[in-house]
C-alpha cells in the first residue's frame, strides 16, 4: 500500500462481499417461489425477497465502487485521501441506513413503511429499483456527495490522470442522474421515461465509465503496460459507451407510450451498444498479452479478463439478443429480460468490483498477492460462479423462448400462469444452478481466510 | 492504435462525442415531451387515478408484476389487465387473496379500503388506454 489512507478501502470491500452473500440468499428465495409458490408465504412475500435481492446489488456494487475509488485515487494521485475520517463516517452511516431499510422491507408492511417514512410528502416509493423510502434516498444523495466531494478534493491536490477524470465524471454522472429518483408525476408515461434516466443511464451509461476506470486501474498495475497505450483505450471505450448508450436510452421506449420515432432511435443506437463491450475484450486480453511483467496476484488477472468477456456476453450480447424493436415487441417483460439483467451484472458490474477487490484487498492486508493455496480457491471460485450465472442465463432465455412463444406467437395464447407452469423445469434447474453458485461465493469467502506458511511476497 | 491518434486526440473525441449525443438526447427529449399529450391518455388523469397509481404503488404491485413490460416477471401483465378482466374481476380477485392452494404462487391480502380498490382499478383503467405501439401482442399480455 503507497498511502496509508487507502486503508479506508477495507471496510468497503468486506461489506460489499458481505452484502453480496445475502443478495444471493435472497435470489435463492425468489428462485424457489418460482416454483414452490408459497414458499416463506406469507412471512416473506416474493416483493418483498425481490426488493431485498435487487436492492443489496445497488447497495454493494456502490459499496465496491466507493472502495474502489478510495483505494485507487490516491495512488492516481500521488497524495493521501483529502478525508480518510469522512470517508469511514460516509461508510457507516451508508451501512446503517442500508441495514435499516432492508429491515424495513422485511419487518414492516410496505404500505406502512411509506406512511411512516414521509411518503406522502413527496411520493418516490413503490417503483422498480426505486423502492427506497424518502429518507434512504435522502441520504444516497448525502453519502454519494460526501464521497464525490471526498473524491474530488484528493484529484484536485494531486496528478490528474486520465483514470481519476474519467472516475470522478461517473460518479458526478452517478449522482446527478439519482436525482431523478425524486422525480415521480402521476403521468405514467412521464413516470417510466424519466425513472429510466437513473436506472438506464446509470448502467449503461455513467457506471460503465466507472466500470472502464476500474479495470483500466488493474490492467495497469498487473500488466505494466504503458499507462499512455491504457489510457487511450479508455478514452476510446468510452466514447464509444456514451455515443451508443445515450440514444440507446430509447431501447426501453418502444412500447411504454412513447412516440415511435423511438423504435428507430432505440434499435439503431442499442444495436452498436455491444461494441464498446467487445473493445474491452479485445482490450484486456491484449494487455494481458502484452504484459511487461508476471504480477504474483493471478487471480486478480482472471477476474479482469474474465469481467471483459462476461460483460460483453451479458451486457452486449444477451443484450443485443432482444434490443431490436420488432423482436422486442414479443420479449418485452419476459424471462428473456431475466437472463440479459442477471449475466450483465454479473459480468460488468459484480466482476469488476471482484477484480478491484481480488486486486487490493491482499496489498491492503500487507503483502502484494495471496499465498498459491488461496488464489487457487479464488479462481476455483471464479470458474463456479461465473458458469452458474452463464448457465442460469441460458436457462431462463430457454425458458424465455418457450414463455413468448406460448404466451404471445402461438395463435392460440396461453394465460400467463399457465405458460409458467410449463416453465417449471427451467426454473428448478435455474434454482440448482443457483445453489452452486452460492457454492462458489462461499468458497471465495473461504479464500480470504485460508492462511498458508509460504506468502508471496513483493 | 498508431501514434497518430494520441491519448488526448481520444480525450477530446470523448468529451465531444458525449456531449453532442447527450445535447441530442436532449432534443429528442424535448420533442417526446411535446408530442406526449397525443399518446399518453394524460387528459383522463383524474384525482381518482391518482391516488390509484398511490395505491400501485405503496403497495409494491411492480414487485411482482409487469406494468407496460416493466417490473417483475413473476406474476401477470397488468398494463391491458383491465382490457383482459374488467373492473368486478379484478376488485373480486384482490379481495380474495391468498388463495392459499398449495405450493402456487401467493399474492398478498393488502386490505385496501372500496374507495383504495375503486382508485387503483381507475389507475389500471388510464394505463390501458395509453397509445403503447399496439405492445403487447395480445391480451395475454
Amino acid at each position: 500500500m503507497k498511502y496509508a489512507s487507502q486503508a479506508v478501502a477495507k471496510p468497503y470491500f468486506i461489506a460489499a462481499i458481505a452484502l453480496f452473500l445475502g443478495q444471493i440468499l435472497f435470489g435463492l428465495i425468489m428462485g424457489l417461489q418460482y416454483v414452490v409458490g408459497d414458499f416463506l408465504f406469507p412471512a416473506i412475500p416474493f416483493n418483498v425477497a425481490r426488493m431485498v435481492h435487487t436492492n443489496l446489488l445497488i447497495v454493494w456494487l456502490l459499496f465496491g465502487f466507493m472502495g474502489a475509488s478510495y483505494y485507487l485515487i490516491p495512488e492516481e494521485s500521488e497524495t493521501e485521501l483529502f478525508s480518510p475520517k469522512l470517508a469511514i463516517i460516509t461508510f457507516w452511516v451508508f451501512l446503517v441506513a442500508g441495514a435499516i431499510t432492508v429491515l424495513g422491507y422485511l419487518m414492516v408492511p410496505y404500505a406502512s413503511l411509506a406512511k411512516w417514512t414521509g411518503n406522502d410528502l413527496l411520493n418516490t416509493m413503490g417503483r422498480e429499483f426505486l423502492e427506497q423510502p424518502l429518507p434512504t434516498k435522502v441520504g444516497i444523495v448525502l453519502v454519494a456527495l460526501s464521497w464525490l466531494f471526498n473524491i474530488v478534493m484528493t484529484v484536485l491536490k494531486g496528478r490528474k490522470t486520465a483514470i481519476s477524470m474519467v472516475l470522478t465524471l461517473g460518479m458526478l454522472g452517478l449522482a446527478a442522474f439519482w436525482l431523478f429518483s425524486f422525480y415521480n408525476p402521476v403521468n405514467l408515461v412521464k413516470d417510466k421515461f424519466y425513472w429510466w434516466w437513473v436506472v438506464h443511464l446509470w448502467v449503461e451509461g455513467v457506471w460503465e465509465l466507472i466500470l472502464g476506470a476500474m479495470l483500466a486501474f488493474v490492467l495497469i498495475k498487473v500488466t505494466g503496460v504503458d499507462r499512455e497505450v491504457i489510457e487511450k483505450w479508455l478514452y476510446v471505450i468510452i466514447t464509444m459507451t456514451l455515443v451508443t448508450g445515450i440514444i440507446g436510452t430509447g431501447h426501453h421506449y418502444f412500447y411504454i407510450g412513447l412516440p415511435e420515432y423511438w423504435l428507430w432511435w432505440g434499435s439503431i443506437f442499442s444495436a452498436l451498444e455491444p461494441i464498446p463491450f467487445l473493445m474491452m475484450t479485445i482490450f484486456a486480453f491484449n494487455m494481458v498479452n502484452k504484459r511487461r511483467r508476471d504480477h504474483p496476484n493471478k487471480a486478480a488477472v482472471i477476474w479482469a479478463l474474465g469481467t471483459s468477456v462476461v460483460a460483453f456476453l451479458g451486457a452486449g450480447l444477451w443484450g443485443f439478443l432482444h434490443t431490436l424493436a420488432p423482436v422486442n415487441y414479443y420479449t418485452h417483460g419476459t424471462q428473456l429480460t431475466a437472463a440479459h439483467g442477471h449475466l450483465a451484472f454479473y459480468g460488468a458490474y459484480a466482476l469488476v468490483v471482484l477484480t478491484m477487490i481480488s486486486y487490493a484487498m491482499p496489498i491492503l492486508r500487507g503483502r502484494a498477492a495471496n499465498s498459491e493455496k488461496a488464489q487457487v480457491m479464488e479462481m476455483w471460485s471464479f470458474w463456479l460462479m461465473t458458469v452458474s450465472m452463464f448457465v442460469i442465463a441460458l436457462l431462463l432465455t430457454g425458458a424465455g423462448i418457450v414463455q413468448v412463444w406460448l404466451q404471445r406467437v402461438s395463435e392460440t395464447p396461453m394465460g400467463f400462469m399457465a405458460v409458467q407452469d410449463q416453465l417449471a423445469i427451467f426454473y428448478w434447474a435455474r434454482e440448482a444452478v443457483g445453489v452452486v453458485f452460492l457454492i462458489g461465493l462461499l468458497l471465495y469467502i473461504w479464500s480470504f481466510f485460508v492462511k498458508d506458511k509460504s506468502p508471496v511476497l513483493a | 492504435m498508431s501514434a497518430i491518434f494520441t491519448k488526448s486526440m481520444a480525450r477530446n473525441v470523448f468529451y465531444g462525442g458525449g456531449v453532442f449525443f447527450f445535447l441530442l438526447f436532449l432534443a429528442l427529449t424535448f420533442d417526446s415531451m411535446r408530442v406526449l399529450p397525443t399518446r399518453d391518455n394524460s387528459q383522463n388523469i383524474t384525482a381518482n387515478v391518482e391516488h390509484g397509481k398511490k395505491v400501485w404503488e405503496t403497495n409494491n404491485c411492480i414487485g411482482c408484476h409487469t406494468l407496460l413490460g416493466e417490473g417483475a416477471y413473476f406474476a401477470p401483465e397488468l398494463g391491458n389487465v383491465y382490457k383482459r378482466r374488467g373492473p368486478a374481476f379484478i376488485k373480486g380477485w384482490i379481495q380474495g387473496m391468498p388463495t392459499g392452494v398449495p405450493g402456487r404462487r401467493q399474492m398478498p391480502q393488502f386490505n385496501l379500503t372500496e374507495q383504495e380498490l375503486d382508485d387503483l382499478i381507475e389507475f389500471l383503467k388510464y394505463t390501458s388506454e395509453i397509445d403503447t405501439n399496439n405492445w403487447p401482442p395480445n391480451i395475454e399480455g
